[in-house]
């Protein structure tokens, strides 16, 4: 069902994602998503960075819509529908793993759990969220591709030492999927389980159009999180996605 | 012993379900899942000769009862569509190919190559609501339908199915005209044109504008069209809207339908929809006497 909400605030959280709040009553999950409409423009879909009474969507500026959206104000209004999706299912002590934008989908399931949290960027002013993080775990590990804070190298490279050192359950992620991929493999090489959130192109956003589909899950309605048993089926994860008619073409 | 076996046309099939065409059956994997949650048979996306990206979104208003849809028939194209048809046909689907077209010697042409696909019957889209140029545009003329039936059937060896609209007040000529061409058999109903504004915006919600309804709202039309075609056809019909459980098919069996496709339920039920409307329209079959689908197809006009 279309929803029309007002924007409430703002909250610019990096050089190029701003986060907007809007009061809307639905009930979501971690990890969840929702299809967000700029009547006029388009609808695209967005993962709930707030999942409370008070809500909000994380949008990295990169294309149309999204730049669009990092013009809109206070007082606003855009139509959002859903919450859609299957999210995390936590279990355990769990270590959280979000490259880029991908944070937005992790933020609910961080201050539901205060679990162990790794934030990866490609430099330093493309962070986000880490100030708000500090409040809800203790240990926050940062690394930056260029090495202009915290780690230098990547997500995935910074998680093995983590993991070499502590104990953990599962580790829950999103990011891009390159990143996904091998950390998944990192994952199954230690026999640790995890759970992914991926993204594809959406259309419908409920199970019907087939839009999102790799292989044969619907991440819309299967995901956007599959765990590993899932995952490792995948033949298309880290590999293929479909194009906008549905064509098969590398990621 | 009671049976869900039919014959449609000479398409055999395990149950009478069918997923509905445009419903999770773009890709190869896609149309193994479905037949692996219990349906008899899947119908592909509707598939043109080029690809197609379809129209821009927003594509989908969900309502209390049902969605309107204006996906614009997107589509990958014919040629890229063969990997997809590989996979499903080589995994044991039954896959009945629905195809789109602007004119018959195109229609014929994606028949004959889902034909050759391994498609085990056609399903012509001459219902679709909302794409210009296609679909319904064509479905509403009776001498267009007969014209394109006819060169189909001359083109192809496998059954032929003409998928119906039921924006028309001409429903009955029109399924006339698939029959005397030599068709197969009648699929009704595609979606319902429909609208929805967002008060808000003061405008249209669908890129599009309108779209096509479907869904729980749409059953009554659905059963009510299927009950006309069947008091004036002698080939099979096979119901589509709107079912979401085994009373819905069970209705439009009785309506007339030697079969039905479910579409908008794998999306609000998820795809084990098949498998719970197989199984309660068989433990409906035993309480009530009926030992097959052919036993209950329209007893309801008796
Ligand atoms: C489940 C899910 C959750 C997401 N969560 C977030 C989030 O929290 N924050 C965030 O910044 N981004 C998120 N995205 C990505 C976001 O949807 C795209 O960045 C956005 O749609 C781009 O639109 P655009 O018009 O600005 O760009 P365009 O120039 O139109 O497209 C740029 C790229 O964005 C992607 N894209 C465009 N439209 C869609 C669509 N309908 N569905 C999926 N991808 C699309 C395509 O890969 C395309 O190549 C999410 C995507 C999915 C599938
Ligand atoms: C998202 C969506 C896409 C559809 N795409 C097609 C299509 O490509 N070809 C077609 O003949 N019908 C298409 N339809 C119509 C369905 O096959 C079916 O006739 C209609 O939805 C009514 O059945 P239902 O209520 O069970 O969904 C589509 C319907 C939906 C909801
Ligand atoms: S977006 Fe349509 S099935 Fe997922």
């Amino acid at each position: 069902m279309n929803e029309p909400v007002m924007i409430k605030r703002i909250r610019r959280e990096s050089s190029d994602v701003v986060s907007l709040f809007f009061d809307w009553d639905a009930e979501a999950a971690p990890g969840q998503f929702v299809m967000v409409c700029i009547p006029g423009l388009d609808e695209v879909p967005m993962s709930l960075s707030t999942i409370g009474p008070e809500k909000s969507i994380s949008i990295k500026a990169i294309g149309e819509t999204t730049r669009f959206l990092h013009t809109m104000g206070e007082g606003d209004r855009i139509s959002v529908r859903g919450p859609y999706g299957r999210g995390f299912r936590p279990d355990g002590r769990i270590l959280i793993v979000g490259g880029g934008v991908g944070m937005a989908a992790m933020m609910p399931l961080l201050r539901s759990t205060g679990a162990d949290l790794i934030i990866g960027a490609r430099k330093e002013d493309e962070l986000v969220f880490l100030s708000e993080c500090r409040e809800y775990t203790k240990n926050v590990w940062v690394s930056t591709d260029d090495g202009s804070v915290g780690f230098h190298g990547n997500a995935v490279q910074l998680m093995n030492q983590v993991l070499d050192e502590g104990s953990y359950d599962m580790v829950a992620a999103c990011g891009p999927e390159v990143m996904l991929y091998y950390l998944h493999q990192a994952c199954m090489e230690r026999g640790l389980e995890c759970q992914l959130s991926l993204e594809r192109f959406m259309k419908c956003g409920v199970g019907l159009c087939g839009s999102c589909v790799v292989d044969g899950q619907r991440v819309c309605a299967e995901g956007p999180v599959f765990d590993s048993a899932t995952l490792e089926k995948l033949k298309e994860f880290g590999k293929f996605k479909r194009d906008v008619a549905g064509r098969r073409v590398r990621l | 012993m009671t049976s869900l076996k039919v014959n449609v046309s000479g398409l055999r099939l395990k149950n009478p379900s069918m997923v509905a065409s445009g419903i999770m059956d773009e890709t190869g994997d896609s149309m193994i899942k479905m037949m692996e949650s219990g349906a008899g048979a899947v119908v592909t996306k509707s598939i043109g000769l080029e690809p197609k990206d379809g129209h821009g979104n927003p594509t989908l208003v969900e309502l209390d009862y049902g969605y309107i849809n204006a996906m614009g028939l997107p589509n990958p194209g014919i040629d890229a569509f063969g990997e997809e048809m590989e996979v499903a046909v080589r995994a044991g689907v039954t896959v009945i190919g629905s195809i789109f077209a602007s004119c018959e010697g195109d229609f014929s042409l994606l028949a004959g190559r889902m034909e050759d696909m391994g498609a085990a019957a056609v399903e012509l889209n001459l219902s679709c609501p909302h794409a210009s140029g296609y679909g319904m545009e064509m479905g509403i003329d009776p001498v267009v339908v007969k014209a394109i039936v006819a060169s189909v059937k001359d083109s192809v060896r496998v059954p032929v199915f003409a998928k119906l609209t039921p924006n028309t007040h001409r429903l009955m000529d029109i399924g006339n005209s698939v029959q005397e061409a030599g068709g197969d058999a009648v699929v009704a109903i595609n979606t319902l044109k429909a609208m929805a504004i967002s008060p808000e915006s003061a405008r249209p919600i669908l890129r599009n504008r309108f779209g096509g309804l479907s869904g729980p709202a749409v059953k009554p039309v659905g059963v009510r069209a299927v009950f006309d075609l069947y008091s004036v056809l002698d080939i099979p019909i096979i119901g589509v809207g709107g079912i979401t459980s085994w009373r819905d098919a069970v209705e439009y069996i009785m309506a007339g339908a030697s079969a039905f496709q479910v579409g908008s339920a794998i999306g609000h039920k998820g795809v084990q929809v098949f498998g719970e409307i197989c199984d309660g329209m068989l433990a409906f079959m035993r309480d009530y006497g009926y030992s097959s689908i052919h036993d209950m197809t329209g007893v309801a006009h008796e």
